[in-house]
C-alpha cells in the first residue's frame, strides 16, 4: 500500500480553476443528458402507477391496450420473471420496478407501454384495468411501528411477532446508566424530520435497446453504470458482457442516481416490441417512483458535568425505509455522535417499514437527520450550563486516539480544526438584529473509495486521452484532466478526459460515498505512471541507452549521468511522435481498489432573521468549514460546499413529503415541493482546509456529502435563538415556527 | 493476536462475543479463519463488511497487512450517496 | 393526427412544422426540431430548465403549445453564441465555474439573458428575484449570480466601447 500513502509536493497544475473539458457543450446547450438520446424507431415508454397506498393486485387485463393502433408492448411484472431467487437486494429492486401481487405504496409501478407516441402510450395506459383490493396502510414512522399497525411486509417479524421493524442495529460504548448518574445536568429531547428528496433537476431517463440476439443497449442518466449494467443484467437473464450501457451526461444524482428504478422495464419493453424504447419520467413520478431519503422520529439525551465534560449520550432513532429494507437507521446510528469523544454511549436506530416509496441514498445518508437531533440537544446543554456552544463542543470533540461511537478509534481527523476555524471565524463575531439569530452546528461523513478502472491513451501528437469509469456528476472531468497533467508533466489542455461505457473498462463502483475524484484520481495517477515507464522505455530506444539511466521530469524523458550529457531531454510530445517505430501505441492503464477514503467534518455557521408575523426564516448569512484534503479544482469543491448547504437549507426550512389520511402523496411537484430558489439564499461562504489524506498519493478526501449534514441543526440552533423557542420538527416551515411560537406564549 | 472487535449485528454469529481472537496477518486471512471458526459469519461477509484497521475503514481491499498491534473492528459495509 | 401546420423562426432561421394541438414548444423544439438544448425538469412551469424567448419575452417552453409559435420568434440555448464567440455570459458560467451537473444551465443563460436584455445594470437582488424562476439544486446559486454579475460588467463594457467608437 505504500505507493498509495501521501507524499508532500509541490503541485504545478493541482489546485488550480481551469475551465471544465465538458464546460462548452454544458452552456451551448449541446452536452446529452438521458432524456436527449434518439434511436431509430424509438418508442415511447411510459408506466401505470398504483393509486391506492397499500393494495392487493387481484386482477390486470391489459388486452384492450395491447390492440390499440401503434401500441407495441405492454408489460407487467409477468414479463419479468423472478431470477433473483425471491429474495436480497436486487429481487426488492425487481418488485420496486413493477409490483408483483401487491400495491406497496402510492405511486409503485404496475404495468408499462410502448407506443408510437407519447399521446398514444397515455392512452394505451387508460386502457390497461386493474382490480384492487385496497388494504390498510401505514406511512407515518411511528405508527408503523405501534403493536397493532397494518403489515407492510408479510415475513418480516420481530420479538416472534409480524412486525415493521425490519432491523435494530446498537453501536456504542461504556455504561451509559453510569455515564448519566455522574451526570449535573441531563438534557432530553425528542426530535422528528419529514421525508425529503434529492430534487435533482434531470428526471431519471434512459434509452434501451434490447435486438433478437437478445444482446442490449442502454443510455441512462446514473451514477453507476457499471452497478446498473450488473443488475440489469441480473434482472432480465442477460449475459453482463451483453449489455453495453453508456452514461449519458448526468444531471444531478445525489445518492438518487445510484439505485435502479425502471431501466430493467425499458429494457423489458424494448425485448417485447422488438424496438428501442424511450422511458422518461414526469416530475410527479420522480416525486413518488424514485427514492428520496427517511422521514425519522429520534430520542436524545445527553448528561454533562458543570464544567461541560459530558458524562453520557444515548440515541434512539426511528428511520422508515419505505416498503424494503435499507441501512438507513444503521448509518444514522453510526454517525450520529462521530464528532464527540465520549466515555459512555450508545445510539440505538430501528429501521421501519411504511408505504412510502422505496428509500433511496441522499448525500451522507441518514447522516443530517442523526446529527439534527444530536447537535440541537448539545445546544440545550451548553445553554443549560452557560458555556458557549463552539467551546462546549471543543471541549467535547473526537481527536486522534479517540474512540468514535460506531467502533473503531480515529486516526489523525479534522473536527476540531473545522471547530477552531469557526470559533476565530468573523462570522461568529457579527452583530445581529432584532428577530435574528444565530446557529451553529458540526457534521461527520464516512467517504468511500472502491473499485475503479482507468486508461490512459497518448496520441501521436502528444494529446492525452484519459478514460476515465465514474461516473462524473460535477466537473470530476476537470479534476482527472488536471491530475493527468501534474503527473505527466503536461499542460492541462493536453488532456482530453472522457467516461467510458461499460464495455471499453473494467468494473468501476457507483460515484456514492464522495468517491469519485477520490478513487479515479488515485487510478489516473497509476495510470499515468504506467504511461511513464512507457515512455522511459521508448526514450531508451530512441537513445539507444538503458532505461535505468532515465528520468521523468517536467513533461520529458532526461537521460542521467555525465555520459549523456549531449542528450538533450525528449517531450513527451517528441516520444509520442516516434512511437509507431518504437513499438506502437503508448498507454497506461490501472486497476485498483481505492481504500483509504478517510472521514470527513464539517462545521457550518448560520444566521437567520425570523418573521414573528408570518414565521417565515430568511437566511442572512452562511458559512461552511470543511476538511476537503488536497482540493484538486477549489471551484468545485466550493461548489460542493455550497450545494450541499443549500440542499440543507431546504430541508431545514420548507421541503418535505405531505400525506394525506389516504396514503397519497399530496405535493409531487416542484410547485408545492418547494426546494430554494435563488432569492432565498445568500452568497455561502467557503473555507476549504486542506488537511491531506495520508492513504492518498495527493492527500484527497471525499469532499461532496459532509456539508448537506450540519445545516439542519445549525438552521434550528438560529431560528431557536431569534424567536426563544426550540424548533425540534423539520422542515421548520412558517406554520410550524408560529405554532411554536404561539405554544411558548401559552396562546 | 489481533484481537477482532465485531459491530453488534455481527456478535449474534459470534456466540455473542463483543470481541473475538484471529490468528492473521492480513485482512484475507482474517475474513477466512473468521468464517472458518464461525461458520455463521459467511452471511454477513456475503451481505458486506467493512474492515477497520486502526481507524481506517476498508471496504473492498483484502491484501493489506493487519500490523501486530492494530485495533481491528468489524462493520457493517456502508453506502453513500 | 389532426395536425397544425406551424411556420415560426428559431434562432434566426424559419422553420415549418406540423405538430398535434396539445403538443407543447418544449416537445416540439426537443422532438421535432432536433433542439434539445432546451430541458424538461417539470413540465409544470416550476423548474425553469425549459426557458426560451418568445417575440423577447421569456418563457417557460412547457406552457406554451407549439402552435402558438406561429409567426413568431423563438430564441434558445442553442442561438445564444455568436458563431463560434460564446456570449459573455456563456464565457462566464464557464470562468466562474456556475455549473455542476449543467442540466440547468441553458434554462439560466436564456432567463439571464432576458434579464440582461432588459436591465444591463442589475443590482445582485434584482439577479436573485429575475433567476427566482430556474431551479438549481447543485450549485446553492452563488456562483451562477457572481457569472451573470460579471457578464452584466463585461457586456457594459463592450456596449460603451461601441457607443463610443460610434461618437468618433
Ligand atoms: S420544464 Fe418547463 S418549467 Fe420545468
Ligand atoms: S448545475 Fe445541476 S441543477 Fe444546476
Amino acid at each position: 500500500m505504500a505507493e498509495q500513502s501521501y507524499t508532500e509536493q509541490e503541485f504545478k497544475v493541482v489546485g488550480s480553476r481551469v475551465r471544465r473539458p465538458d464546460g462548452v457543450d454544458k452552456v451551448t446547450g449541446r452536452a446529452r443528458y438521458g432524456a436527449d438520446a434518439f434511436a431509430p424507431g424509438q418508442l415511447v415508454g411510459r408506466i401505470l402507477r398504483s393509486p391506492h397506498a397499500h393494495a392487493k393486485i387481484k386482477k390486470i387485463d391489459i388486452s384492450r391496450a395491447e390492440k390499440m393502433k401503434g401500441v407495441k408492448a405492454v408489460i407487467t411484472c409477468d414479463d419479468l420473471p423472478d431470477l433473483t431467487g425471491g429474495r436480497g437486494p436486487n429481487f426488492d429492486i425487481l418488485v420496486n420496478c413493477m409490483a408483483r401481487g401487491t400495491a406497496l405504496y402510492h405511486g409503485h409501478a404496475v404495468a408499462a407501454v410502448a407506443a408510437v407516441d407519447e399521446p398514444t402510450a397515455r392512452k394505451a395506459l387508460k386502457a390497461i384495468k386493474v382490480e384492487y383490493k385496497a388494504l390498510p396502510h401505514v406511512t407515518d414512522v411511528d405508527a408503523a411501528m405501534a403493536e397493532d399497525a397494518p403489515i407492510v411486509q408479510p415475513g418480516v417479524e420481530h420479538d416472534g411477532k409480524p412486525s415493521n421493524i425490519v432491523n435494530v442495529s446498537q453501536f456504542g460504548h461504556g455504561d451509559v446508566d453510569a455515564g448519566f448518574a455522574e451526570a449535573d445536568v441531563i438534557i432530553e429531547k425528542s426530535y422528528r424530520t419529514e421525508q425529503t428528496h434529492q430534487g435533482y433537476i434531470e428526471p431519471h431517463a434512459c434509452l434501451a435497446s434490447v435486438g433478437p440476439d437478445g444482446d442490449g443497449e442502454l443510455w441512462v442518466t446514473t451514477q453507476g453504470h457499471f452497478t446498473f449494467r450488473n443488475v440489469c443484467a441480473q434482472l432480465l437473464g442477460m449475459d453482463i458482457a451483453k449489455l453495453k450501457v453508456t452514461s449519458s451526461e448526468i444531471g444531478g444524482g445525489f445518492g438518487g442516481k445510484t439505485h435502479v428504478w425502471m431501466e430493467p422495464v425499458a429494457l423489458a419493453l424494448s425485448r417485447k416490441a422488438n424496438r428501442p424504447v424511450k422511458l422518461v419520467m414526469g416530475r410527479d413520478e420522480v416525486f413518488m417512483g424514485s427514492g428520496p431519503t427517511c422521514s425519522t422520529s429520534m430520542d436524545v439525551k445527553i448528561g454533562a458535568k458543570r464544567d461541560g465534560t459530558i458524562t453520557a449520550g444515548q440515541a434512539t432513532l426511528r428511520y422508515q425505509d419505505g416498503p424494503f429494507p435499507g441501512p438507513w437507521g444503521m448509518l444514522g446510528a453510526m454517525t450520529s455522535w462521530a464528532c464527540y469523544d465520549l466515555p459512555n454511549v450508545q445510539a440505538v436506530a430501528y429501521d421501519v417499514l411504511v408505504n412510502r416509496p422505496k428509500v433511496a441514498a441522499y448525500r451522507a445518508p441518514s447522516a443530517p437527520m442523526a446529527a439534527f437531533a444530536v447537535e440541537s440537544t448539545m445546544d440545550l446543554v451548553a445553554a443549560e450550563i452557560g458555556m458557549d456552544p463552539v467551546d462546549f463542543r471543543l471541549q467535547n470533540v473526537a481527536k486522534e486516539g479517540s474512540k468514535a461511537a460506531y467502533g473503531p478509534t480515529y486516526g489523525p481527523i479534522g473536527i476540531e480544526a473545522t471547530l477552531r476555524a469557526v470559533k476565530n471565524h468573523p462570522h461568529m463575531k457579527a452583530k445581529l438584529g432584532k428577530n435574528q439569530g444565530r446557529g451553529m452546528a458540526c457534521g461527520f461523513w464516512f467517504n468511500f473509495g472502491g473499485q475503479t478502472c482507468t486508461d490512459l491513451n497518448i496520441g501521436v501528437d502528444g494529446t492525452v486521452n484519459l478514460t476515465m469509469g465514474t461516473v462524473d456528476v460535477g466537473g470530476a472531468r476537470a479534476s482527472m484532466s488536471l491530475i493527468a497533467a501534474e503527473e505527466l508533466g503536461i499542460p492541462y489542455e493536453k488532456v482530453k478526459c472522457n467516461v467510458g461505457d461499460t464495455s471499453s473498462l473494467g468494473h468501476n463502483d457507483t460515484t456514492e460515498g464522495s468517491r469519485g475524484t477520490f478513487s479515479s484520481g488515485m487510478a489516473t495517477i497509476f495510470a499515468a505512471r504506467a504511461a511513464i515507464d512507457v515512455l522511459k522505455a521508448r526514450a531508451a530506444l530512441m537513445w539507444e541507452i538503458d532505461v535505468d539511466d532515465i528520468e521523468w521530469k517536467d513533461g520529458a524523458a532526461h537521460a542521467k549521468g555525465i555520459e549523456h550529457s549531449n542528450l538533450a531531454p525528449l517531450t513527451l510530445a517528441e516520444i509520442a511522435k516516434k512511437s509507431p517505430q518504437t513499438g506502437g501505441p503508448i498507454a497506461g492503464h490501472n486497476e485498483v481498489v481505492a481504500d483509504g477514503a478517510g472521514v470527513s467534518f464539517a462545521s457550518h455557521i448560520c444566521d437567520v432573521e425570523v418573521d414573528p408575523e408570518t414565521g417565515k426564516t430568511k437566511i442572512l448569512r452562511y458559512t461552511v468549514v470543511q476538511d476537503a484534503g488536497k482540493a484538486i479544482h477549489p471551484d468545485y469543491v466550493e461548489g460542493q460546499f455550497q450545494g450541499a448547504a443549500a440542499q440543507g437549507i431546504g430541508w431545514a426550512l420548507n421541503e418535505e413529503y405531505v400525506y394525506g389520511e389516504d396514503g397519497r402523496l399530496q405535493n409531487p411537484s416542484f410547485l408545492d415541493y418547494r426546494i430554494p430558489v435563488c432569492s432565498d439564499l445568500p452568497f455561502i461562504d467557503t473555507e476549504i482546509l486542506e488537511i491531506p489524506n495520508p492513504n492518498h498519493p495527493y492527500g484527497i478526501r471525499g469532499v461532496g456529502e459532509t456539508s448537506i449534514v450540519p445545516p439542519l441543526a445549525a438552521i434550528a440552533g438560529a431560528v431557536s435563538n431569534a424567536v426563544g423557542v426550540r424548533l425540534d420538527h423539520t422542515p421548520m416551515s412558517p406554520p410550524r415556527v408560529l405554532k411554536a411560537i404561539r405554544e411558548a406564549n401559552g396562546r | 493476536m489481533p484481537r477482532v472487535s465485531l459491530a453488534s449485528g455481527f456478535q449474534a454469529a459470534v456466540d455473542g462475543a463483543v470481541s473475538v481472537e484471529i490468528e492473521a496477518a492480513t485482512i484475507r486471512e482474517l475474513v477466512r479463519r473468521l468464517q472458518e471458526q464461525y461458520p455463521k459469519m459467511t452471511r454477513h461477509f456475503d451481505e458486506g463488511v467493512a474492515v477497520s484497521i486502526n481507524g481506517e475503514i476498508y471496504r473492498d481491499i483484502r491484501d493489506l497487512n493487519i500490523p501486530p498491534d492494530a485495533e481491528v473492528f468489524l462493520l457493517p459495509r456502508l453506502q453513500g450517496g | 393526427m389532426n395536425g397544425v401546420q406551424v411556420s415560426t423562426t428559431v434562432n434566426g432561421d424559419v422553420e415549418e412544422f406540423v405538430c398535434h394541438p396539445g403538443e407543447t414548444l418544449l416537445e416540439v423544439l426537443r422532438n421535432r426540431l432536433g433542439l434539445t438544448g432546451a430541458k424538461e425538469g417539470c413540465g409544470t412551469g416550476d423548474c425553469g430548465a425549459c426557458s426560451v424567448i418568445v417575440d423577447g419575452q421569456l418563457v417557460c417552453s412547457c406552457l406554451v403549445l407549439g402552435a402558438e409559435v406561429e409567426g413568431r420568434k423563438v430564441a434558445t440555448v442553442e442561438g445564444l453564441a455568436d458563431g463560434n464567440r460564446l456570449h459573455p455570459l456563456q464565457d462566464k458560467f464557464l470562468e466562474h465555474a456556475a455549473l455542476q451537473c449543467g442540466i440547468c444551465t441553458p434554462g439560466f443563460l436564456v432567463a439571464a439573458k432576458a434579464l440582461l436584455d432588459d436591465n444591463p445594470d442589475p443590482t445582485e437582488e434584482e439577479i436573485r428575484y429575475a433567476l427566482a424562476g430556474n431551479l438549481c439544486r447543485c450549485t446553492g446559486y452563488d456562483k451562477i449570480v457572481r457569472a451573470v454579475d460579471a457578464a452584466a460588467a463585461e457586456l457594459r463594457k463592450s456596449s460603451k466601447k461601441k457607443a463610443s467608437g460610434r461618437k468618433k
